[in-house]
């Protein structure tokens, strides 16, 4: 276990500097970002020209990378146009999107779950049916559609909740974006549960438990819940990086300053420091999400075993 | 039953608690004609671009803030535009080229040190220098001895400019490189502000929160969330604050601020989101305010292209602004926050200041048949074919498409136009700038301080900075020279208009609308209004 542990962390380490080259090459190959800076004005060519000496522009990309790579191992990631430490900006967004990330995730496991087994376990029956055919909404419908749509009925009309998420980013406010950027995810959780339950509750084990007068709610939960969880984690799993990453439509929609609108920001301004430190940060997210999902299989399945 | 009627009772006993303190709280906390001094104003803002250096601070975010908390020179009139003395006492000169500030006595930052000379003069110094990379610099192009901070290759030969000559704590003289008569006027400019001793001692403190001499100080600002702004009182200029400060909160996204107006949670929004402008007025029951400001959308023609510069694509281009039906367009596609241009200028300036509601003439109203005439009589367009370049990451696509839509239904071709996408406005810019555009180009201009000069001579003279067509015409050239040399503002202002009529024939670019600024507000505040530069007049807005 421990030695399979360590032989996926050392592979992250090529994947790490892959992904990080590829980032910057790309965000490189937008163009020179220092004209931009001058806004619809013609740039004064000392000024730009020192800007562009001080950015390391005018060295060729590889030498670039290399700078950049000697910054990243003594903890420095670079500064924005706006002079602000890209590690700064991490600390602030990092934190926030993770209260967000975690909000759907809660709401995407409990409701996702919940409803899939609730119509698994009663298929064909009208429950089954209504879920069915909400999850089928949910997902044909685009994420900023209901973010707008959520946000006018709940924010503005009736004035429930506030319709953008506040100074701090209170765990209230987030509650409605949440929900958002969990929608689909929730959607696919449900009928992925709904589909393994129904599966599963044919098989021999489960009709074995309930012959051997176990109760119905430990049959359930004990036999039946955790095998089929398994396709669920994997999606989930997954799901945890996406979520993060794909918070920038949520983000933008209720006002969130996280990943998302730093990424966003970067790209709009070409500032390759803050594009690759956050991307950098959500590709370690990733592969470490990975590798959880990998040993909660082994926790679920006691026929898969790592050495 | 007796149960229920107590409930009723209690809750009519507490609501008739409720409006009673409600209503001795409003009482209370008000002060002459309902307005709270002490009530702080919530309002929009975006990230700034750039550090919060006035040097260094070019786009609007950035802009509003230091305008808040710095007082230079001169300030404008928010109504009428007019350059005021704010920190001088007078700024004089004999031959238009050497002039002497005086400052006015008493003025101080918001850290308790005063506004002298020496203030002024380390800042512009500071500003000008190109290592110290502020985007501004080529404002002080205009100072004698800027080559020298500032050249075009290689590393500054001095460290400060020639041209300014401190020589007493209230009194500094600046040598210009050439005659410039209006140039006080234009000293009211984010660039030109001074700076306190702590902006050379301790940048980084400086760069965090910092500090100026003007009606606001910041009290805290937590970096792309949130800025606190609260009176200074130090202040001594004319515009105090009438309110009991003002919180800036940044948006990603105009849509996000727009909901935020309508529940309640923000009191001025000036980026009203252009889905929202057909329905703003009934969302917030009129308050609501479109009003020009000191922006014009021009389409530029890349004069340095051969088959651009000829006698025969005047007549093209001329054709072309016939053909843009920008009635139409600024009425359908912008909600009329565009005003379709007739002159090169912008009407903020006011007729005093230069503005002249149509002097482009025939040239820039809509006619299709002549347009069509003139296209053919100049040899049809070069290349074939016009292309209008844009960034795709701006707003443009729609009008764009409309304008080229309009000019294919004049000439009966609908392939005479084509819009022509840029991914960022980045590369958009560096296209411009490398001189790569092979047909028509979007360009805009927002003016840096209202006067007529800053629409023409920046653009339009053959060395000017932002002379994107590289449209040169000796003539233009003389005629700018020349009313910067008038002593006379008047004059100037007609030798200015002279110049401009040059461009009706030779048409390097072509007028299309002037930008409005818009503004919603809440009903928690009151007196809202614009400055030419389409920024709130904060200093002025009360809360009920």
């Amino acid at each position: 276990m421990g030695r399979y542990v360590i032989r996926r962390l050392l592979q992250m380490i090529p994947v790490f500097i892959g992904t990080t080259f590829i980032i910057f090459a790309m965000v490189h190959a937008l163009g020179d970002p220092v004209n931009a800076l001058f806004g619809d004005k013609a740039p004064s060519p000392a000024v730009a020209a020192q800007i562009r000496d001080s950015l390391g522009l005018n060295d060729p990309l590889w030498v670039q990378y290399l700078h950049y790579m000697k910054g990243i191992f003594t903890g420095d990631l670079g500064t924005t146009f706006s002079g602000q430490q890209v590690t700064a900006l991490l600390a602030s967004a990092y934190p926030t999107t993770l209260k967000l990330t975690a909000v759907a995730f809660t709401i995407e496991v409990v409701l996702g779950i919940g409803l899939g087994l609730l119509s698994g376990l009663r298929r064909g029956k009208s429950v089954d049916t209504l879920v069915m055919v909400m999850t089928l909404i949910v997902i044909s419908i685009p994420v900023f559609v209901i973010g707008y749509v959520l946000q006018y009925l709940f924010g503005v009309k009736w004035g429930i909740t506030n319709a953008t998420v506040g100074y701090g980013a209170p765990i209230g406010d987030l509650i409605l974006p949440g929900f958002v950027l969990a929608s689909v995810s929730l959607a696919y959780v449900a009928r992925l549960t709904r589909t393994t339950v129904a599966e599963n509750s044919k098989a021999d084990y489960v009709r074995t438990a309930t012959a051997k007068g176990l109760p119905r709610w430990r049959v359930v939960t004990h036999h039946l819940l955790r095998n089929s969880l398994i396709p669920v984690i994997t999606f989930l799993g997954t799901d945890l990086g996406a979520l993060m990453g794909g918070a920038l439509v949520t983000e933008r929609i209720f006002n969130i300053q996280g990943v998302g609108y730093w990424l966003y920001q970067g790209i709009l301004r070409q500032n390759t420091p803050t594009v690759v430190g956050f991307v950098t940060i959500l590709v370690v997210v990733y592969l470490l999400a990975n590798l959880l999902v990998d040993l909660l299989y082994a926790v679920l399945d006691p026929r898969i075993r790592y050495a | 039953m007796r149960g229920a009627t107590r409930v009723k009772f209690a809750a009519g006993a507490i609501a008739i608690a409720l409006a009673a303190t409600a209503c001795s709280s409003s009482s209370s906390s008000g002060s002459s004609g309902g307005t709270n001094a002490n009530g702080v104003v919530n309002a929009w803002w975006g990230d700034p671009q750039n550090p919060l250096e006035p040097a260094n601070t070019n786009e609007v975010n950035g802009g509003a803030v230091l305008d808040m908390i710095m007082t230079g020179l001169v300030q404008y009139d928010p109504k009428t535009s007019k350059a005021e003395n704010a920190v001088a006492d007078s700024i004089t000169s004999t031959d238009q080229q050497n002039w002497t500030v005086k400052l006015k006595s008493g003025w101080k930052f918001s850290d308790g040190t005063p506004v002298t000379a020496k203030s002024f003069v380390d800042a512009w110094n500071y500003g000008a220098l190109s290592t110290n990379k502020q985007v501004n610099s080529s404002f002080f192009s205009y100072i004698d001895g800027y080559n020298a901070v500032a050249p075009a290759s290689g590393n500054p030969t001095a460290k400060t400019m020639s041209g300014l000559k401190v020589v007493d704590d209230s009194t500094f003289t600046v040598k210009l490189s050439q005659k410039f008569s209006t140039w006080p006027q234009t000293l009211g400019y984010t660039a030109y502000y001074p700076l306190p001793a702590s902006f050379y001692t301790d940048h980084a403190a400086f760069l965090n929160k910092p500090i100026g001499d003007g009606p606001y100080k910041i009290d805290s600002w937590t970096k792309s969330q949130q800025m606190k702004l609260v009176p200074n009182a130090d202040y001594t200029g004319t515009n105090k604050p009438k309110n009991g400060g003002v919180t800036l909160k940044v948006y990603t996204d105009t849509n996000a601020a727009y909901a935020d107006l309508q529940s309640g949670n923000l009191d001025v929004d000036n980026g009203v989101p252009n889905a929202a402008l057909k329905t703003i007025k009934t969302d917030l029951n009129g308050r609501f305010l479109n009003e020009p400001a000191g922006i014009i959308q021009t389409i530029s023609f890349p004069m340095y292209q051969a088959n651009w510069n000829t006698a025969g694509a005047k007549l093209v281009r001329q054709g072309i602004s016939m053909a843009i039906d920008r009635d139409t367009i600024t009425k359908t596609i912008f909600d009329n926050t565009r005003t379709p241009a007739t002159d090169w200028t912008s009407p903020v300036l006011g007729e005093a200041g230069g503005y002249k509601s149509g002097l482009c003439g025939d040239v820039c109203t809509y006619n299709p048949t002549k347009a069509k005439e003139l296209v053919a009589q100049g040899g049809g367009i070069p290349g074939g074919q016009l292309t209008i370049s844009y960034n795709a990451d701006g707003p443009h696509k729609e009008w764009v498409d409309a304008v080229c839509n309009s000019i294919n239904n004049a000439l009966g071709n609908t392939k005479a136009c084509v819009g022509k996408p840029v991914g960022t406005f980045a590369d958009f810019r560096n296209q411009v700038t490398n001189k790569q555009m092979t047909s028509a180009f979007r360009t805009g201009w927002q003016m840096d301080y209202p006067l007529i000069q800053d629409f023409l001579q920046p653009l339009y003279t053959t060395t000017g900075g932002s002379n994107d067509a590289h449209y040169s015409n000796a003539q233009f050239d003389a005629l700018v020279n020349q009313a910067n040399a008038e002593s006379d503002t008047t004059k100037a202002v007609q030798d200015f208009q002279s110049a401009e009529k040059l461009l009706i024939t030779d048409l390097p670019a072509i007028p299309l609308w002037y930008q409005n600024g818009t503004v919603g507000w809440s009903s928690k505040v009151d007196n809202v209004t614009l400055d030419p530069f389409s920024v709130p007049v904060y200093t002025d807005i009360t809360v009920k």
